[in-house]
């Protein structure tokens, strides 16, 4: 029961991009069309998790038991930057065709700042090793759902008549101001 | 002399980091529900921007070409730690407001961007005027946003109540951050257009 509510705060009332402001770049930069945010979404699912789970057996293990828990930002974005690079150079060889539809995403993630957001917010708060995961993973969903639901949005933004002023950026903000303002309907939810 | 002037007030208006390059947005809509803290975010994140671009142009010969970008991101983490535990120290309230987007400056393309496209590539003195430029600029769109929502969500600004009553809640929630973001860069293009 405990996991559903974590499933349904994550993705649903705590949407990460939404509520949270985490990873927004790559939220207004790769939401133009449905099929490169599903390869992006996937990426982010693929190495949240992992990474989540690595920055977590780091900081019990090594940071808590040496005292070194300031160091905590400096760690975390090495073992996160060198974690992306390994899984791009393992998925290389040993599957290309998985390569080829999540490699040109894996690069742009050591940037996402959803994340470090997330491993350092799960450092925050009080879970076990297994729920800080599955925290991660759910998150990653949100923002994929978020990203799926953008993209379709925006490839209709395309056909319709925007005032001049407002073309580019500005539409796409107001438009996800509009879509945040839908999700904060899920508020209360749990 | 010229040069350096022009170096400075590139980051204010004419590239100003979030209204023109777009870069940066979490922090932009995450901590801007009140002008103070769309402040304190831009100068946090101006000092990281400031001592990180110095180091790093100072450092350019001795960093292989290979691995600058490893070595950027450790210069910049450790100042983001620096500001980080000083922050935690002396403003402890507004500390606690930022929350996690301090440690998320290490992962703000500005810097990061900075630091490969002027200061590996400039003399020590000219990163330091991009830096303060730039971390001026980004302060400055921070402070404008922030006291824009916090003026129409709760009828004030920098904590002084201007306007008895509410204010329309909706622009210190989440969308409204999105959508005071979209109508101020859709009023900055339109002003650029007409000059």
């Amino acid at each position: 029961m405990e996991y559903i509510l974590i499933i349904i705060t994550a993705v649903f009332v705590n949407n990460i991009v939404f509520s949270q402001f985490l990873g927004i770049c790559p939220f207004l930069g790769v939401s133009n069309k449905i099929s490169t945010s599903l390869g992006m979404g996937a990426a982010v699912i693929f190495v949240m998790t992992l990474a989540t789970l690595v920055t977590t057996l780091v900081q019990q293990y090594l940071l808590i038991p040496m005292n070194l828990e300031f160091l905590q930002t400096i760690c975390f974005i090495l073992v996160i930057a060198s974690l992306v690079q390994m899984v791009e150079t393992i998925l290389k060889k040993i599957s290309p065709s998985l390569y080829q539809a999540l490699g040109v995403f894996l690069p742009l993630i050591t940037t996402n700042c959803a994340v470090l957001g997330i491993a350092i917010l799960v450092t925050q708060k009080d879970m076990n090793m297994l729920m800080s995961v599955f925290y991660a993973t759910a998150n990653a969903v949100g923002f994929t759902l978020a990203l799926i639901i953008f993209a379709g949005i925006r490839e209709q933004l395309e056909f319709s008549r925007i005032p001049k002023g407002m073309k580019g950026t500005p539409i796409i903000l107001v438009t996800a101001g509009i879509l945040a303002l839908a999700f904060m309907g899920f508020s209360g939810l749990v | 002399m010229n040069n350096n002037i022009r170096t400075l007030t590139n980051g204010l208006l004419k590239e100003n980091p979030i209204f023109v390059l777009l870069l940066g947005m979490c922090p932009t809509l995450g901590v801007t529900t009140s002008a103070i803290n769309g402040m304190g975010m831009g100068l946090a994140t101006a000092f990281v921007l400031m001592l990180s671009n110095v180091f790093i142009s100072a450092l350019k010969t001795q960093i292989p070409d290979k691995v600058r970008i490893p070595a950027f991101i450790v210069i910049i983490a450790s100042f983001v730690t620096v500001i980080d535990l000083a922050m935690q120290a002396y403003v402890p309230a507004l500390h606690g407001q930022l929350g996690v987007f301090i440690p998320l400056i290490a992962v703000n393309c500005i810097v990061l961007g900075r630091a490969e496209a002027f200061a590996a590539k400039n003399t020590v003195f000219s990163s330091l005027l991009d830096g303060v430029g730039m971390g001026l600029g980004f302060t400055l769109a921070l402070t404008l946003l922030g006291g824009i929502r916090e003026l129409l969500g709760s009828g004030a600004l920098f904590d002084h109540k201007f306007i008895a009553g509410d204010g329309i809640l909706i622009f210190v929630l989440a969308p409204g951050a999105f959508i005071a973001l979209g109508f101020l860069i859709a009023l900055i293009n339109h002003l650029r257009r007409v000059k």
